[in-house]
């Protein structure tokens, strides 16, 4: 016989999973919300996902051809995720060189220096986030007000997040009940008619989004019911003791970045625990420390902040918190 | 709700090609190779030497100390050398060649098609001609059959489990046999349960094979004391330990037995082994072989003759393909890949499957990127990414705390992994590092 035979261990099989799959269906998921943030932003959505999307891409190419000098691995799909999560992360009226930098930070920073795709331990995206809200504090925090597709880029009209508007509003002094009149309704905010980044304000997108995920078994429901879940039981127990100060539940789920960080960003595999216990704990840790910044914190917000803070937790977790071993009854957890 | 067992496991293509193709019987080579080795455990030495004439079922290697089968020879003529070959397992091992004259058979052995339901033997006098038949399991781990019918002190079974799962894909040689063979594996579990002396059998089937789950609930329901089970397809539903929490949703717990939990597991092909050893006086020298692969012209079942080298099986189903890039012994998530066709049908031997060149080549490896797919598919609750990082890092004593000795090398992690990561390749290292450190530590 002329050729030889292949020889190799079992399983001589593989399953259709790649990487470049899930991080397609990440894309697909995203898709919904990129639609609603052009419906209300315009152009603006448009020129910042592509400049971040463009940029995350364009980064990780030079670090690894000219830095790392290994193969190239952009098609893996991995900083496309990146790049799209960066620009939902931003308001839609953001100057073009703040992006680019954003990105840098996301890839080079967050991503590459720790040896690229598998190894960093925060996400990068909200590495790049916050990076930017610390050294462009007023350009990341002016939004656009959402007029339609129609929109402009730079000449939008920018208005406060509803976040920003409740807190500031309780800082001097006035009722909770008066400021819940200046806010857009539940309605208006599950449909994503509110002031907020590019990617966060439609709930339903993000819904939307979260169905598919879960349907292909890109994500499993631990990390986003385990978030959601504990920010809705923290923030009702805040409203029933004091609901002249406190917002309602069904106000923190929809307002600011709580959905997109619970079903997109904390659902980051590489920086998310390995065993859905640990992860339940994770995402409860995020809820709480979300809570805790928007109640008694300096800023309005603090979904970021709260994945990156449990972000430094998962190595921990990954090394103590165990899955139910076969034969065993008892765990040690 | 069909029974399964809760956690891990994958649903590979099934590929079940010959589920409807009966069994033929293939013919006998004009010469064969038998390993004196086909089960687990020390290995038989050889009672014949070159020149002695043999007929089919006589002893040509006995078998040494209590884990260990006797071998017999599969065909009449002439030893011509005992020599040293290959086997499928890629090992070098001892084996008898005979050259083929005619198809004689030991008188003993009862050749006709006439059904024997009931047994006058005593359990003591069962497990001898299990022993003397030199029946092993044949579900391909070939651990010698009559130490699990042998019962030890202090434990006690209660229910003899049939596995009938069949949960790797493509193979077929027991699904087969439950069709075909109905009533003697009926008989066979009775004469087990004898043997056991249980009260009670349960036989699990896979359910996407539903004629072999309806044949045997007819046949079972004769006697009430033997009870068919649907189960939800699933691999590895055919693992001991996952078809005894399916059954009977008992966990068997680490480095224990079945039998800890009142459990002992034979396979369908075991108990059909065991019927024609008991019943028809037949030893152990041929069994259902599945030979199948996409590209094979005619692909089939066969009763195969141990010794007879692969590529008969391989002729009789067609011709190897010009594309074969892979020939795997076993069922594609757990079987070997052979190096040639010239090696010999073993009694562990429960299918062969060709794969194409395309088929038969990995895929590039990438970066995990910590999906936790493989802890999510472990059966046994493993880490499979973190055995693997530990095992290439060499960190033996951390990989023995995390458990690595329990995998039981299943592949679904391997199978699962998106960035196609040789997570078992890995694992298996590090396990076999981690047994001989504790080998080492218990002669000390």
């Amino acid at each position: 016989m002329s050729n030889l035979l292949n020889v190799s261990q079992s399983p001589h099989i593989h399953g259709k999973e790649s990487t470049q799959k899930l991080m397609l269906n990440v894309v697909i998921a995203l898709m919904p919300a990129l639609f609603t943030s052009v419906f209300y932003f315009g152009l603006g959505a448009i020129i910042v996902t592509l400049t971040s999307v463009a940029s995350c891409l364009l980064f990780e190419y030079l670090i690894q051809k000219f830095v790392l000098k290994k193969p190239i691995s952009i098609t893996d799909g991995s900083a496309l995720v990146t790049g799209l999560l960066l620009a939902f992360n931003l308001p839609s009226n953001i100057p073009v060189f703040i992006i680019v930098i954003g990105s840098f930070v996301s890839i080079g920073i967050a991503k590459m220096t720790f040896g690229g795709l598998g190894n960093n331990p925060f996400n990068p995206a909200l590495v790049g986030r916050v990076f930017m809200l610390i050294s462009f504090p007023v350009q990341m925090t002016s939004w656009p007000v959402p007029k339609g597709l129609g929109t402009g880029y730079a000449d939008a009209v920018t208005g406060a997040t509803p976040l920003a508007i409740i807190k500031e509003g309780l800082k001097n002094g006035e009722s909770l009940s008066k400021l819940m009149g200046e806010i857009p309704s539940p309605a208006q905010m599950l449909m994503g008619d509110m002031g907020g980044s590019m990617g966060e304000v439609a709930a339903i997108a993000l819904i939307i989004g979260f169905i598919y995920l879960l349907a292909t078994r890109v994500i499993t429901w631990h990390i986003p019911v385990s978030v959601t879940g504990s920010i809705a039981i923290f923030t009702t127990i805040l409203w029933l003791a004091n609901p002249e100060k406190n917002a309602d539940p069904m106000f923190h789920l929809l307002a600011g970045g709580v959905l997109l960080g619970a079903i997109f960003m904390a659902t980051d595999y590489v920086t998310s625990p390995m065993v859905p216990k640990a992860m339940i704990i994770y995402g409860c840790g995020i809820g709480i420390i979300t809570v805790v910044i928007r109640v008694w914190g300096a800023y309005p917000e603090g979904v970021s902040f709260a994945i990156l803070i449990m972000n430094s937790f998962v190595p921990l977790m990954n090394a103590y918190i165990k899955p139910k071993r076969f034969g065993e009854e008892v765990t040690n957890g | 709700m069909l029974k399964t067992f809760p956690a891990g496991g994958v649903h590979p293509p099934e590929n079940k090609i010959t589920a409807g193709t009966p069994i033929k019987y293939l013919p006998v080579p004009e010469n064969v190779i038998i390993p004196v080795t086909q089960h687990i455990g020390a290995p038989a030495s050889p009672t014949v030497s070159k020149g002695d004439s043999v007929r089919a079922g006589q002893i040509i290697a006995a078998g040494k100390g209590f884990v260990s089968a006797n071998v017999h020879s599969s065909v009449s003529g002439k030893v011509n050398k005992i020599d040293h070959i290959i086997d499928s397992t890629g090992f070098k091992q001892t084996a008898v060649f005979i050259d083929v004259e005619g198809d004689e058979w030991v008188e003993s052995i009862d050749r006709s098609s006439s059904i024997l339901k009931e047994t006058d033997l005593s359990p003591e006098d069962i497990i001898k001609k299990c022993l003397d038949s030199g029946i092993v399991g044949l579900g391909g781990a070939t651990f010698p059959s009559h130490i699990k019918l042998t019962p030890v002190s202090g434990k006690h079974c209660e229910v003899l489990i049939i596995n009938g799962v069949e949960c790797e894909p493509f193979l077929t040689s027991d699904h087969r046999l439950m069709l075909e063979k109905g009533e003697e594996i009926i008989a066979g579990i009775r004469i087990m349960m004898k043997a056991l002396q249980v009260k009670k059998a349960m036989i699990g089937i896979e359910n996407n094979k539903p004629d072999a789950i309806a044949n045997l609930t007819k046949l079972a329901s004769a006697y009430c004391e033997i009870s068919v089970h649907p189960l939800k397809v699933k691999y590895p539903q055919g693992a001991e330990k996952q078809l005894i929490r399916a059954l009977i949703k008992r966990e068997v717990p680490s480095g224990r037995l079945p039998l800890d939990v009142g459990a002992v597991v034979h396979n369908v092909g075991t108990v059909f082994a065991v019927y024609e050893a008991v019943q028809k006086n037949k030893p152990l020298f041929e069994r259902v072989v599945t030979i199948t692969g996409k590209y094979l012209s005619n692909p089939g079942n066969y009763f195969v003759r141990t010794g007879t080298p692969l590529r008969h099986l391989i002729a009789a189903a067609g011709g190897q393909p010009e594309n074969t890039g892979k020939i795997v012994n076993g069922g594609p998530m757990m079987g070997k890949a052979i190096v040639n066709t010239d090696v010999p049908v073993v009694k562990g031997m429960s299918g062969v499957i060709l794969f194409d060149e395309k088929e038969s080549v990995r895929k590039t490896i990438e970066p995990c990127i910590r999906c936790a797919k493989c802890v999510s598919v472990c059966p046994l609750g493993l880490e499979p990414y973190l055995l693997m990082t530990l095992s290439e890092r060499n960190l033996f004593e951390k990989a023995e705390r995390e458990r690595i000795t329990d995998c039981m090398e299943c592949g679904c992690c391997s199978f699962t992994c998106p960035a196609n990561r040789p997570l078992l390749d890995y694992i298996r290292l590090g396990k076999s590092t981690v047994m001989k450190m504790i080998r080492e530590r218990n002669i000390k």
